[in-house]
């Protein structure tokens, strides 16, 4: 007995009477002999407070956002996270059901979808929307597949200015399709370099990709951009928490807008789950290309307003080796933990955080520079983070800040190796002006 | 049930963020939005309501039996959920330093040791956010070890004509052509044709053992000499791992590259779709090619190896879903060994139960031997009084019970595929026997009454045909 599994013994004997054999192990038989195993060298189970006594040891000896201050951004933020979403996202009716195959017994995650799709439409600027990739890395390789599904070409442009992972993920992901990957490089300003795009797009392009704001911080022009690469698939990885206060990459002429979701009312989770977000613009032909779950109105028998899974003939299930993807789980959890976050901040709030982050961030910026040891890197606007130069001990700095429990900025060359002795700082809502003064005093003391 | 816009109304607020508590900075003109979004306007009670009544139209593995083959949904236990809330898991950064973070690392490296020991493989990555994201992970894998020796004609990937659609479509995304293979008449993979079809060309094979139609594939060892003797690897994709935990390894059986499905076999919730988690075990020659990092222990420190040299490279951000690690190591712990190998003969005790008891009502092809943890059923005697498989899973609705799989595996007509799991009790495997009897009779004297089910979902049949021809993805 335990308290999942709920067979007593006379129970299973009566099961293997009515199967018609003697023992469990009769029904393994078709395991060969020579292969079968007795038991696997796991230590034995727990009861249920000492597994989360051994939990709580654990998690207690990471620094963690409910002890510690966090400047540090770089595709993972800490923001404020309405107690509102956790608990409706905490309902088994939505975290214990599976994918919506049913739909008459799935309205809540199929309406729920929907409604998601629409909200990221509206914040992205585009016409349509699928129902969640994985995370925005390979939501982006994704993206890249589509393009040169699309065009038949297969050389891809990506600003050096992405996010480094992102940039692997899609060198992984092009490799089977064997698709061209070339790099446009960037100017002072810490944007995408004009000349650099220009001289690199030939007919052999797909797409071009910039990310907005990117990974410096900084805010891309995405209109000079498109204006330059009129016949690509313009991809632009974005932050969709800026969104609120950017202009939506949708009216700057972007064909796919794709990105993570978690900013949108997740946990950083050491990096996930979170969910990816996938949007292109209206178009008929190109969404038969769009790869992951599409949900749709329709109505019943009876006439009643209702929503399904659509355009399932792209996917693997039915496709199989012709699918758009083999993406079947996506993150349809994320999702929900994301509409519920952008009903409740809705326009207004998600206005008022995103000038508190842009604000915040250069109130850090103009702090930082007025103790002399930090220089803003790259000319650029940007919205809640940016790169400095110090001419502090960096290990010493960190330790320092750690010792004032403050998480400090990325050291870039952890992450992104071409950029040697710089910070990427990053503030948000959730920094208080305390923990600037912290970090500051900090600063002053070495 | 009203769209969340529709009950949207101008000017109220549902959340207030923090007050700006330093001087504001004004957006210059030429970055700033022009138009708001139209994202929804309501109070923190209305947002409550709408989505808790949402979740009321779900059907969940926390509301009743949820028999969907191939599926794995099994009971979600709630410490689970309690230990992936700790702030410690739950408030950390992916980039804050390695040191401050030991307790993490340490989890997901005694759940990488678990995992190894579980499936007889060698080394590990938990980067794949979900089992499609795994099986694309192993076949890159597969593809770089050949073009790491300079092996540069295998082309081909083969695999199953039961296999998951996931399989074929992992395949071309890797570049390789997927090469179908026939079932025999026993529903194995046919050896004889296998023989056939390998040669230089061959990269691999991506093999479901116990397939989809819940069968052991017997013949295993000689498939796996037959693939290595080619020059491929052999591919196994643990779908249905929940048959043989503690039974017997993946990696004793001659597979080179698995990988696992902790949201079905290690129960952390479906998530109506994700996120699930999809680790990929290797053996040892070749752990080279997993993704970076890789997660090691050195003295009594955790830390990133960013340095596996012929790495196939990333296949998301960051090292996985580590909330969803979280949930399953929290699992392991609970069950131990011995509960994970309870687990899988519970699980296999419960389909071989529920098989014999549903053979008495539906045909169940592929019948001489005992199934593993699911089995299939068929319908098509009833095509005489006009019910298909879908008519007769849609009647399933009306007695509360959540439909298996229909229409899967593509090698049995008119077939519902039906995964138990050990989580559910012998009068609940009773119930849904005496369900399955109801219906099919039914079937024969009103097959009306299923044709035109379910009758008392909060929907009825819906029109997948308008969905797809009159496009509505979203409100306006």
């Amino acid at each position: 007995m335990d308290s999942y599994i709920p067979h007593t013994d006379e129970e299973i004997k009566e099961m293997l009477d009515v199967i018609g054999v003697k023992s469990v192990d009769e029904l393994f038989s078709t395991i060969p002999s020579n292969k079968a195993i007795n038991s696997l060298k796991i230590s034995k189970g727990m009861d249920e407070f000492n597994v989360l006594s051994t939990l709580k040891k654990m998690a207690s000896s990471n620094a963690n956002a409910d002890e510690y201050a966090y400047f540090l951004g770089a595709g993972i933020y800490h923001h404020v996270i309405p107690s509102a979403v956790n608990q409706i996202a905490s309902r088994g009716d939505f975290y214990t059901a599976y994918t919506p195959y049913q739909a008459e017994v799935s309205q809540g995650t199929l309406q729920m979808l929907f409604e998601f799709q629409t909200m990221i439409c509206e914040l992205t600027g585009m016409g349509i929307a699928n129902a969640s990739m994985y995370d925005g890395a390979s939501s982006l390789a994704e993206a890249v597949l589509m393009a040169s599904r699309h065009t038949q070409k297969y050389k891809a442009l990506i600003s050096d200015t992405v996010h480094p992972e992102y940039i692997e993920t899609v060198k992984t992901y092009v490799t089977g399709p064997q698709i061209k990957i070339e790099k446009i490089g960037h100017g002072p300003d810490g944007m995408v370099s004009i000349a650099d795009l220009k001289a690199k797009i030939d007919d052999q392009t797909s797409c071009v990709v910039v990310q907005y704001p990117n990974f410096y911080g900084v805010i891309e022009d995405l209109k000079t951009i498109r204006e330059l690469s009129k016949d690509l698939i313009f991809i632009v990885v974005t932050n969709p928490i800026s969104l609120g206060v950017l202009e939506a990459p949708g009216k700057l002429g972007a064909d796919i807008v794709v990105g993570d979701g978690q900013t949108l009312g997740i946990p950083m989770n050491f990096g996930g789950p979170s969910f990816g977000f996938f949007a292109i613009r209206e178009d008929p032909k190109f969404v038969r290309t769009m790869p992951g779950r599409i949900i749709g109105e329709t109505v019943d028998v009876d006439g009643k307003r209702g929503f399904v899974m659509t355009l399932q003939a792209r996917e693997q299930h039915i496709r199989r080796e012709k699918a758009t993807s083999n993406i079947c789980s996506n993150h349809a959890l994320g999702t929900l933990y994301a509409s519920i976050y952008m009903s409740l901040v809705g326009p207004n709030g998600l206005k008022e955080i995103g000038e508190h982050n842009y604000s915040k961030a250069h109130y850090l910026l103009d702090a930082l520079e007025s103790t002399h040891h930090f220089k803003k890197a790259f000319s650029g606007e940007f919205f809640n983070e940016f790169v400095v130069e110090s001419d502090l001990d960096i290990q010493k700095f960190e330790k320092n800040l750690f010792k004032k429990r403050i998480i400090g900025p990325l050291v870039l060359p952890n992450v992104d190796r071409s950029s040697k002795g710089k910070l990427l700082f990053c503030a948000t809502e959730a920094n208080t002006s305390e923990e600037i003064d912290r970090l500051i005093s900090v600063v002053e003391a070495m | 049930m009203e769209l969340i816009f529709e009950i949207s109304s101008e000017g109220r607020r549902g959340f207030i963020p923090p007050k700006m508590d330093v001087k504001s900075y004004k957006i210059p003109g030429k970055f700033a939005r022009t138009a708001s979004p139209k994202l929804p306007e309501l109070t923190e009670g209305e947002v409550v309501r709408h989505y808790t009544n949402l979740s009321r139209l779900n059907y969940a593995v926390d509301v009743g039996f949820y028999p969907l083959g191939s599926c794995t949904m099994k009971y979600n236990p709630k410490v689970n959920e309690a230990a992936a809330s700790l702030g410690g898991f739950l408030n950390i950064h992916p980039y804050q330093d390695q040191k401050s973070v030991q307790g993490a690392l340490e989890l997901m490296y005694n759940l990488q040791e678990a995992l190894k020991e579980v499936s007889g493989m060698d080394a590990l990555t938990l980067q794949p956010a979900a089992g499609a994201h795994g099986e694309y992970t192993g076949i890159a894998i597969v593809r770089a070890y050949h073009t790491h020796r300079k092996d540069f004609g295998r082309n081909e990937m083969i695999i199953p004509d039961s296999a998951h659609g996931t399989n074929p479509a992992t395949a071309t995304m890797n570049g390789y052509k997927a090469i179908e293979i026939k079932s025999d008449k026993n529903g194995m993979v046919d050896i004889e044709e296998l023989r056939k079809i390998v040669g230089p060309h061959t990269a691999g094979i991506m093999l479901t053992n116990p397939n989809t139609l819940g069968l052991f594939d017997e013949n295993i060892l000689e498939i796996a000499d037959i693939i290595h003797k080619a020059g491929g690897l052999l591919y196994y994709d643990g779908a249905n791992l929940n048959a043989v935990m503690g039974k017997v390894r993946p990696g004793d059986l001659g597979f080179d590259v698995v990988h696992f499905n902790l949201h079905k076999t290690f129960s952390t919730p479906h998530g109506m779709g994700g996120p699930g988690s999809g680790p990929v075990g290797v053996k040892s020659f070749l752990e080279q090619f997993l993704p970076i990092p890789g997660i090691e222990k050195k003295g009594e420190k955790y830390l990133l190896n960013y340095s596996r040299k012929n790495t196939i490279g990333r296949v998301r951000s960051f090292y996985g879903n580590f909330g969803v690690l979280v949930r399953a190591y929290a699992y392991i712990l609970t069950m131990g060994g011995d509960g994970l190998k309870y687990a899988s003969e519970m699980a296999v005790l419960n389909a071989n139960y529920l098989k014999v008891k549903i053979s008495k009502t539906l045909e169940i092809p592929y019948n001489e031997k005992p199934c593993m943890h699911e089995f299939v059923a068929t319908t098509e005697p009833l095509l005489e009084h006009g019910v298909k498989a879908l008519d007769f899973v849609k009647r399933m609705l009306d007695y509360g019970v959540h439909p298996p799989t229909v229409y899967f595996p593509l090698i049995v007509h008119e077939d519902i595929m039906i995964e138990p799991t050990e989580t559910e009790s012998k009068s609940t495997l009773d119930h849904f026997a005496e369900i399955v009897e109801k219906i099919a009779k039914e079937a024969k004297e009103n097959p009306k009454l299923l044709q035109e089910a379910p009758h008392i979902t909060p929907v009825r049949r819906l029109d997948d045909v308008r969905a797809a021809k009159q496009l509505v993805l979203r409100w306006k």
